[in-house]
């Protein structure tokens, strides 16, 4: 092992002044560097980011920025293909679609990312018992996932709709039940992983108590997949929204949900085709900026990927 | 002297294949029929091939497994039938040490926490109270108090088994069980390891229960050494008795194996001959027979029973009767 003449030296220094090793380089900040520079690297991952970030702050002082009042009627502008005043054209009301998508980004992205948290943490916790207590827990959390992962999602969030009845609560719970299952199984395997490594029987040894187990040493090793399937799921939640939205189960129709604009602007697809292609185009960029920055995550997380 | 721990009769089986129905059909031996006891003070070494049992019977000791069958008495009291909640409090006088120095630290903990856990665990301590601890021990292992906010990769192998000594230290345990503490490291570090294992035994009058496949260093650290081979134990000895008088046949070809740095130095090496047997059909009889030069009929009939054929020197074979 210590072959360079140094550590030769240093091997052969007394008991004492062998062991306090100074020439320690790597620390927590440059690990954090590190994981910077591998994700800098990869463009479309950088690209996807940059525009999660400007979706974020749109959604958060969109409605202030927006040129027109997104719920103003123009009847002298009608379905106007867009133009210097109105960007992205104008609708059968005339309202400014622009200042639409930009008021509606909050809706959407609140949906998608709300039921996103709930789903994830419920699965996660789900997950988590199921891959620590093994026995009847598990067989009753993977049993139920495959049941709901037997519907495509689409379909399940459909149901659930269904049943609710339309409305934007329930487009959430709806989309939250299909991204239970997912979290349940990706954590419930990366729980048995952790939990097989030599350190949390050592922690059993020294004597900790399940939740101590579970949350101190387990759950933290399984995070990463945790993050990953995370930030996957926001693109897939913000297309059930948007689409529960245009079947008309979602948002109420004058509100500017993307998905909702989209299933007003169905009957004019010949005379107005903007009034289509721009808000398809945003959640088509959204859906695709949480996808690439996604994947990015988990190449960059992944340390057999260079 | 005082017994602080003693097995009697342990065996340890795991279920490998299965039935159509999903019930085990066949069973890893892996402890069988373990006795030994352990005095306070001592150094009870556990030695043997790979396979043989030595880490089982260590985590049948620290009741991470449960025996099938066999009492395991510690400080006077039976554990093997404990659940994890009475175990606990017995734990504080039971600390482990782990042959993988990198796994047995939670790679996202600081050392400071990893050291303080059984503290945590154990004691009503504050915080402050629980540093000041962990500083006094990083001394002792000979790291510093300027490692304690460290992560274990930001250190060496033999550095990490220092960070795991100390942990093992921090509830004052009576018995610390040490699996294979020093195989994963340098040769040059395994004897700074040894060496602060020795001092530390004097300082805190520890008892260790040593499991080690490394007959020259057994040598070294131990009071007296037991030998497994398929998880039987065949021999237990005081180091004297067992290095100049070693009686079993599979003993004899160990001991025979261990290196003499001299090249002058010609000794006769057993070689053992076929393959150990498998540990899902145990044989028979002695579990050695099948590679046994000195095998009689009655080897593969019957299994040899434990005897003391000089004070504190048990064997398990047939031809000392």
């Amino acid at each position: 092992m210590s072959n360079t003449p140094k550590e030769q030296e240093k091997s052969n220094l007394s008991f004492e002044e062998n062991y306090i090793d100074e020439n320690i380089i790597a620390d927590k900040s440059s690990r954090t560097k590190e994981f910077i520079k591998k994700f800098m690297k990869r463009k479309t991952a950088v690209a996807g980011l940059a525009v999660i970030v400007i979706l974020v702050i749109i959604a958060i002082i969109g409605e202030y920025i927006a040129p027109y009042d997104p719920a103003a009627y123009d009847y002298d502008n009608m379905l106007a293909g867009p133009s210097a005043a109105h960007w992205f054209g104008t609708d059968h009301y005339g309202r400014d679609i622009f200042s639409r998508i930009l008021a509606g980004t909050r809706l959407t992205l609140g949906v998608s990312l709300s039921s996103v948290i709930v789903g994830a943490a419920l699965g996660t916790v789900l997950g988590l018992l199921a891959g620590y207590y093994g026995g009847v827990i598990e067989m009753l959390v993977m049993r139920s996932s495959d049941v709901l992962f037997s519907f495509p999602d689409i379909l399940l969030a459909i149901a659930i709709v269904a049943i609710l009845g339309p409305g934007i609560i329930n487009v959430f719970i709806a989309v939250m039940v299909f991204t239970v299952p997912s979290f349940a199984r990706i954590m419930r395997s990366s729980t048995l992983a952790v939990k097989s490594s030599l350190y949390v029987e050592v922690a059993q040894s020294l004597g900790c108590k399940d939740g101590r187990l579970l949350f101190v040493h387990i759950f933290p090793g399984t995070i990463q997949s945790l993050i990953v399937n995370f930030t996957m799921r926001i693109g897939s939640a913000i297309m059930a929204a948007s689409s529960l939205s245009f079947l008309g189960f979602g948002a109420n129709v004058t509100d500017p949900e993307w998905g909702a604009m989209l299933s007003q602007s169905r009957s004019y697809l010949n005379v107005a085709p903007h009034m289509v292609y721009l808000p398809g185009l945003v959640i088509f960029i959204t859906v695709l900026a949480f996808n690439l920055f996604g994947d990015g995550l988990r190449d960059t997380l992944d340390p057999k990927i260079k | 002297m005082e017994k602080i721990l003693s097995l009697k009769n342990v065996s340890k089986t795991f279920p490998v294949g299965k039935t159509l129905l999903g019930k085990p059909d066949k069973f890893v031996h892996a402890v069988n029929n373990v006795s030994f006891d352990v005095y306070q003070g001592e150094t009870f070494s556990i030695v043997g091939e790979s396979g043989c049992g030595k880490s089982t019977t260590g985590r049948l000791i620290n009741h991470l497994l449960a025996p099938d069958s066999g009492e395991i008495h510690f400080m006077g009291k039976e554990i093997t039938k404990l659940t994890q909640d009475e175990m606990r409090p017995m734990r504080k006088d039971m600390q482990m040490i782990f042959q993988d120095p990198a796994g047995s630290l939670n790679p996202r903990m600081r050392v400071e926490d990893l050291i303080a856990e059984p503290l945590l665990i154990h004691t009503n301590m504050n915080k402050a109270e629980r540093m000041n601890v962990v500083n006094e021990l990083l001394g002792i292992v000979g790291l510093s108090s300027k490692h304690a906010k460290r992560y274990p990769h930001e250190f060496s192998g033999g550095q990490k088994q220092r960070i795991g000594i100390a942990r093992a230290l921090t509830v004052n345990p009576k018995l610390i069980i040490a699996d294979e503490p020093i195989s994963a490291l340098d040769v040059s570090i395994q004897a700074q390891v040894l060496n602060l294992l020795h001092n530390l035994q004097e300082k805190f009058s520890l008892t260790y229960v040593f499991i080690s496949h490394d007959l020259s260093v057994v040598e070294m650290i131990s009071d007296r050494i037991a030998v497994m081979y398929l998880g039987f134990v065949v021999e237990t000895a005081p180091k004297e008795l067992l290095y100049q008088n070693s009686l079993h046949p599979y003993t004899k070809a160990l001991l025979s194996a261990v290196p003499i740095p001299d090249p002058g130095h010609h000794k006769e090496r057993i070689i053992l001959e076929g393959d150990i047997p498998s540990t899902i059909d145990l044989p028979k009889g002695c579990p050695f027979a099948a590679r046994c030069r000195a095998c009689k009929p009655e080897c593969l009939e019957q299994r040899p029973v434990t005897r003391e054929v000089e004070p504190g020197h048990f064997v398990s074979c047939h031809l000392y009767k």
